[in-house]
């Protein structure tokens, strides 16, 4: 049994896989680490990794592992390599068409939970405008992010593509991405008193949110399974949340209790009229029937 | 009146447009350009209102003055609500400082109709135009045309926008005579087959290699149909939706739960119909596009509404037990779907895991299958249900929900992803 410690990214797992692979070993005799589970304890050099051949493994499975690395969960890496055996040396090079495979499912449901993390920075991110640069006129935005899991890097590039025109930082206590407009650039996290509490724009957005909500179609558990409470502490749209709720019911007894309108006669106009003289002429449709 | 105060106006008015989508554009992004923007992955959904609506544009109205006296909208002529008015300028400002702040995905911009349907589609189309030639702006933009306004208007609505869309509003004519005196189902479609038209052209032209690149043309046409607001069946309203589907290549058809507003019409019922008939309608949608049921099998003439209590698929197996009990390890795909409790992507799960290993009750609890659900109606290589089971006419009181959720549980899932991937399009 060898124990393997590694810092926690997907890059180190890569390269000790592929020379545990070269070599061999098969994963009941690796105990794999991570410097998140023990602190301090540097990963110690063996062997030199050779640069044997090393099987070929499916770009999905690789894929796949660049995301469940980005997972807490101490298992992964072990996890991981039992799958990477079981494709290369154990013959199951089909192994990921298997979905009902408890090991294959396990890594589905990582990523799942990544994917998840990450469509959900892509939403909840909120910039706030720091700063214009004088000598180029560009905006610079600075948001704050609290991730369950280490995926600033796997998040970074969607927000490249969507906001190349400005300049950008999002920082999270684990770590920062940055752009300039021209290079995606990663540092070490930062607390939250390093980003901006406020925007001018986030009242004129609060108002947006009140007035697009419907009070007469209350469904609370809906909006907390897409929006769950733990992301509310950094939208500046969720304190008016709890206000929506508890008067939607008032006003909508208001609604139900206002007299109903009569309608109004047309005004004079000649679109109108011509409206009419079209309809007067028009055909009935075609199918479907209108009546079953 | 300041720019806060008509945006309470103006996105109070457009809140009764259900549509929501962002995906299923063609993919773009602001790299190498001057603006920001992106668009082609899978929408998101920038934040979640308490009616458990996913906003991810920025929905407004450009006014909600109106000629029209639709009889269900708060807009319309005879309505006592305040009026108010954006200039392009103010829309283009907001949707500029909400999508830098990762607020929205983009705009859906509609209007009331003033003067005529040219004068106010020119004032809609000349927003897109400022975002898109002014701003470089690449993020998502959906708008509503109006069937009479003239074509090279549409035409320049497709040219800028992702997403154009006119609505139905009601599926027959003479829903619409009695409420919506000014709309025409004959006009309205016709407006959608000449979209349609558009749309492939420019498809067909991308295609051709040697071609120069044609000018962008919106990627697809949705609608939304009122439910509750006249006496239309569920098979109506079914009927009218599989033919826009099939006759105009519609992206999407929502379905809007007619909500009581705050200028109710003395035309209208004052009761809003259960909001659980749209989830249902939803789902009955999807069967329809991702499930290869038709209307007749769902709803037919001797039965035109959908069951409230059971979703369309299950109601629909109990109706038809002599399909199953169907084996998991032979039945090919299209009976497969057929099974409830199985979703799209499980079933090509199940066909791709089968072909290496006979698939026992164990491998369908892998896969998170709700197995209450299925057991009855499936055969593994370790089950069989009991025959009884199905012959049994307690089957359908078995599924029944405990009647306390039965208008509150909307949190359940239906066929396919849950209720907010029903509404945004993504399976
Ligand atoms: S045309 Fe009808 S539905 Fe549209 S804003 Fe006017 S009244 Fe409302």
């Amino acid at each position: 049994m060898r124990t393997v410690v590694i810092q926690p990214v997907f890059e180190e797992w890569r390269d000790r896989a592929r020379g545990l692979l070269a070599l061999r070993v098969p994963p009941e005799e690796v105990l794999w680490s991570d410097e998140a589970q023990e602190p301090g304890l540097f990963a110690e050099v063996e062997e030199a990794s050779p640069r044997g051949p090393v099987p070929k493994v499916p770009a999905a499975f690789l894929d796949m592992a660049r995301s469940v690395a980005a997972h807490t969960d101490a298992r992964r890496w072990g996890a991981l390599y039992r799958v990477l055996w079981r494709l290369t040396h154990g013959g199951e090079r089909h192994l990921l068409a298997v979905a009902t495979d408890p090991e294959v499912r396990q890594l589905q449901l990582w990523c799942k939970a990544i994917g998840r993390d990450i469509h959900k920075m892509h939403a909840f991110v909120r910039f706030r405008l720091v700063a214009t640069d004088e000598a180029t006129g560009r905006e610079q935005f600075v948001a704050w992010f609290e991730p369950e899991y280490r995926i600033v890097r796997l998040a970074a590039g969607f927000f490249e593509k969507r906001f190349a025109g400005m300049d950008w930082s999002i920082l999270t206590p684990h770590a920062c991405a940055h752009w300039d407009g021209s290079m995606l650039h990663f540092s070490p996290g930062v607390p939250r008193s390093a980003a901006p509490d406020e925007d001018a724009l986030d009242e004129l957005w609060r108002t947006y949110f009140r007035s697009i909500f419907n009070p007469a179609r209350l469904k609370v558990r809906a909006m907390q399974s897409e929006m769950p409470k733990k992301y509310w502490k950094n939208l500046p749209e969720a304190p008016l949340i709890a206000g929506l709720i508890s008067g939607s019911g008032g006003r909508v007894e208001k609604m139900l209790r206002t007299e109903a309108r009569p309608a109004k006669p047309a005004p004079k106009n000649t679109y109108l009229d011509s409206l009419r003289a079209m309809n007067e002429c028009e055909p009935p449709p075609g199918a479907p029937p209108e009546s079953p | 009146m300041d720019i806060q105060h008509k945006l309470e106006i103006l996105a109070d008015a457009a809140k009764y447009d259900a549509s929501c989508a962002s995906s299923g554009a063609a993919r773009k992004d602001s790299r190498g350009g001057k603006g920001v923007g992106s668009t082609g992955g899978t929408g998101i959904c920038h934040s979640y209102a308490p009616d458990g609506r996913c906003i991810s544009l920025l929905k407004v109205l450009l006014t909600n003055a109106c000629l029209y006296d639709c009889h269900y909208c708060i807009n319309r002529r005879s309505s006592n609500v305040q009026r108010a008015r954006f200039t392009p300028e103010e829309v283009v400002r907001l949707t500029l400082d909400f999508y830098k702040r990762n607020f929205i995905e983009g705009l859906f911009l509609s209007s009331g109709i003033i003067r005529s349907a040219d004068y106010t589609m020119e004032l809609v189309v000349e927003v897109a135009r400022q975002l898109r030639e002014e701003h470089h702006f690449r993020g998502y933009i959906h708008l509503k045309t109006i069937p009479e306004a003239s074509p090279a208007l549409i035409e320049m609505a497709g040219r800028y926008a992702d997403r154009i869309s006119i609505n139905i509003e009601l599926p027959t004519q003479q829903g619409l005579s009695k409420l919506a005196p000014e709309k025409n189902l004959a006009r309205t479609q016709d407006a959608m087959g000449h979209i349609r038209g558009k749309i492939e052209e420019r498809h067909a032209e991308k295609r051709k290699p040697e071609a120069p690149k044609p000018p962008p043309f919106a990627t697809g046409q949705s609608t939304q149909m009122l439910v509750g607001a006249d006496d239309s069946t569920d098979a109506v309203i079914l009927q009218r939706a599989d033919l826009l589907y099939g006759t105009y290549r519609l992206r999407r058809v929502y379905y809007s739960g007619f909500s009581p507003i705050p200028e109710p019409s003395a035309l209208l019922p004052i009761k809003p119909p259960p909001l659980v008939r749209e989830h249902r309608l939803y789902q009955a949608d999807w069967l329809l596009r991702f499930y290869g049921f038709k209307v007749e099998e769902i709803a037919s003439a001797a039965a035109p509404n959908l069951d409230l209590q059971l979703d369309p698929k299950l109601a629909w197996a109990l109706r038809n037990r002599a399909t199953f009990p169907v084996d998991v390890n032979r039945a090919p795909r299209e009976i497969l779907l057929r099974v409830p409790g199985l979703g799209v992507r499980n079933v090509e799960r199940i066909l791709s895991a089968r072909r290496y290993a006979r698939l026992r009750l164990a491998d369908l609890l892998q896969l998170r299958v709700p197995m209450k659900k299925v057991l009855p109606f499936i055969i593994a290589a370790d089950h069989t249900p009991a025959r009884l089971g199905l012959d049994d006419d307690s089957l359908r009181a078995r599924f029944l929900p405990p009647p306390r959720q039965m208008e509150l549980d909307f949190a359940a899932p239906p066929v396919a992803g849950d209720i907010d991937s029903v509404r945004s399009g993504e399976l």
